[in-house]
């Protein structure tokens, strides 16, 4: 690890003002990322600021009843607001199932959006990645591919983007708020996530300095009903190998409305939006569950080990649905 | 609604200017001590524990994140050190394994681990103690599927797990409270 120098910000100008004034800074949070990449030498900042006394940890209510989550909350907190368990639970749960308690305690919501990939070539400074050093290739094309993705890929990069929480965000299209000395803006999660294409290094449309003070979950009374499925290599503290985030409403055995997102097997967290158009108002049937999961997995691109993913994620999505009509059925 | 009570709160005015890259002092409450010690802030609060304050029952396992064998307590909740500066940590308080015992009378916690047989080599001992304590307080112990579940942060190589579960659910069934002797 290269030696770094430290300053703790307390108010939001000063933090971003520091970060942005030096090329060669970063934002320090939980940790559990930057530490880690810091000691490994794939994240080289020279100066660190603390933003962890910002005053950014709370989970307010939006007007209409959405709720806004504090970009420095930390995993651990959120999972237990009751207020999102009882109108987002997949959000809840998308958490739970992640990392350790330990890590929760740490990680906050806006470093579990920043975190990087898991490819261990992206982990070896001594390894060619196209993300870490543009231009070197991608070992993993040719290479231990099993936790890789199928879905956005580009002939530059396959990293699986590794987050839980922003597969339920996706489903519930959240808004990320942001703040740099340019001012504050609003960036929907579609436009947050960028697909690797030929500039796998970006990875969001942030500028140097540009602080995510915090998110927005829209009104959106469908994700009462909702849960987040992850499958894994073991049954706890793993990243997905398939996850799913559903929220669904049922009525006369039809699917009246339909949230559907997938983890684990794309480039970034992914709204899964071609099964969702063939699902609204089709017979909430395991018919319908699997023709949407096919559909929604036509385009997906094997990469030699990792193609056991595709016919996973489409157990994954029948079962989360059913789980969901089961449970529709019933109330 | 509620604020949540900051896992690192108190900032400190003379924190804003800019410390390091060399050595610094920097001022730690560890196990209701004040210490002080000189250290780069790039040095863990896993290695700033063992090689400055000579608390070493925090053990080095993977040194990232990934085992759970260097678990303290940062205002009173279980994080990773080896993924925690220790400069970070001025204002907070940090509990190791060292600040669970009562003098020579061990937390329940300890004694259970003891009487159920609940490791082989140890090494990774401390952290399941940390969590363990900290799983009770919380409520997470319910039954085995809790337990194991949230305990998985900590990787027992000798997979002593079973035993483990059976020292969590004595001091559970014993009413021996998590929130040690603070
Ligand atoms: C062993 C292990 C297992 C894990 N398992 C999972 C898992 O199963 N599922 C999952 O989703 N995650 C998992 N994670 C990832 C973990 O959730 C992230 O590391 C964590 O959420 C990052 O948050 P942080 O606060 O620690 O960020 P930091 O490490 O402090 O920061 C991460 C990056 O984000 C930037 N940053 C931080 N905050 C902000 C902000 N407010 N605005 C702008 N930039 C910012 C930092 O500069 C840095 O580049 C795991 C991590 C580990 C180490
Ligand atoms: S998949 Fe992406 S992160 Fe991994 S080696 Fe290729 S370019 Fe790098």
């Amino acid at each position: 690890m290269r030696p770094v120098s430290y300053s703790r910000a307390t108010d939001v100008a000063t933090a971003i003002g520091a970060v942005s004034a030096d090329p060669q800074s970063a934002f320090l949070a939980g940790g559990t990322t930057q530490v880690d990449l810091l000691r490994i030498y794939v994240e080289q900042p020279r100066r660190l600021v603390d933003i962890n006394d910002l005053p950014l940890n709370r989970i307010e209510e939006l007007p209409g009843g959405g709720l806004r989550l504090g970009g420095l909350a930390r995993m651990s907190d959120v999972a237990e607001e009751p207020e999102l368990v009882r109108r987002y639970p997949m959000v809840a749960e998308a958490l739970l199932l992640g990392a350790s308690p330990q890590l929760r305690n740490m990680a906050t919501i806006a470093g579990n959006l920043m975190q990087r990939v898991r490819c261990s070539y992206f982990r070896d400074v001594a390894a060619g990645c196209n993300k870490r050093a543009p231009g070197t290739g991608c070992s993993a094309l040719d290479g231990i591919n099993r936790g890789h993705a199928v879905l956005g890929t580009s002939d530059c990069c396959i990293a699986t983007h590794p987050s839980d929480l922003g597969v339920a965000l996706v489903a519930l299209d959240a808004v990320v708020q942001t703040e740099s000395p340019a001012g504050q803006r609003s960036i929907p999660i579609d436009d947050f996530f960028l697909l690797p294409g030929q500039t796998p290094e970006r990875e969001h449309p942030l500028t140097h300095g540009e602080l995510v003070t915090g998110i927005d979950l829209p009104p959106t009374p469908v994700a009462a009903t909702s849960r987040y499925i992850k499958i894994r290599d073991r049954e706890s503290y793993e990243f997905a190998l398939a996850s799913v985030a559903v929220a669904m409403s049922v009525a006369d055995g039809r699917i009246t409305e339909i949230r559907l997102a997938l983890g684990g097997v794309a480039t970034k967290p992914w709204r899964a939006r071609q099964a969702e158009r063939l699902l609204d108002g089709a017979p909430a049937t395991t018919e319908s569950f699997t023709r949407a999961a096919e559909a929604e997995l036509a385009p997906a691109v094997p990469h030699g080990m990792n193609a056991f993913k595709i016919e996973l994620a489409r157990r994954t999505m029948v079962r989360a649905l059913e789980s969901m009509a089961q449970r529709e059925g019933t109330t | 609604m509620k604020s949540y009570r900051a896992l690192r709160t108190a900032p400190s005015p003379d924190h804003a200017v800019v410390r390091g890259p060399g050595e610094v002092e920097v001022h730690l409450q560890v196990n209701g001590e004040s210490r002080r010690t000189t250290i780069e802030p790039r040095v863990s609060l896993l290695d700033a524990l063992r090689d400055r304050l000579e608390l070493t029952g925090t053990k080095k396992g993977c040194n990232q994140g990934a085992c759970g064998a260097c678990t303290v307590w940062v205002d009173g909740r279980p994080v990773l050190s080896c993924l925690t500066l220790a400069i970070t940590c001025e204002n907070r308080e940090v509990t190791t394994i060292e600040g669970l015992s009562d003098g020579d009378t061990l937390h329940p916690m300890q004694q259970a681990f003891l009487d159920c047989d609940a490791f082989q080599c140890g090494y990774c001992t401390p952290g399941q103690i940390m969590s363990a304590v900290a799983l009770l307080a919380e409520g997470h112990a319910g039954d085995d599927t809790e337990i194991r579940e949230w305990m998985s942060g900590n990787i027992c190589r000798c997979a002593a797990y079973p035993h483990i579960r059976a020292a969590v659910r004595r001091v559970r069934d014993e009413g021996g409270r998590g929130d040690a002797s603070r």
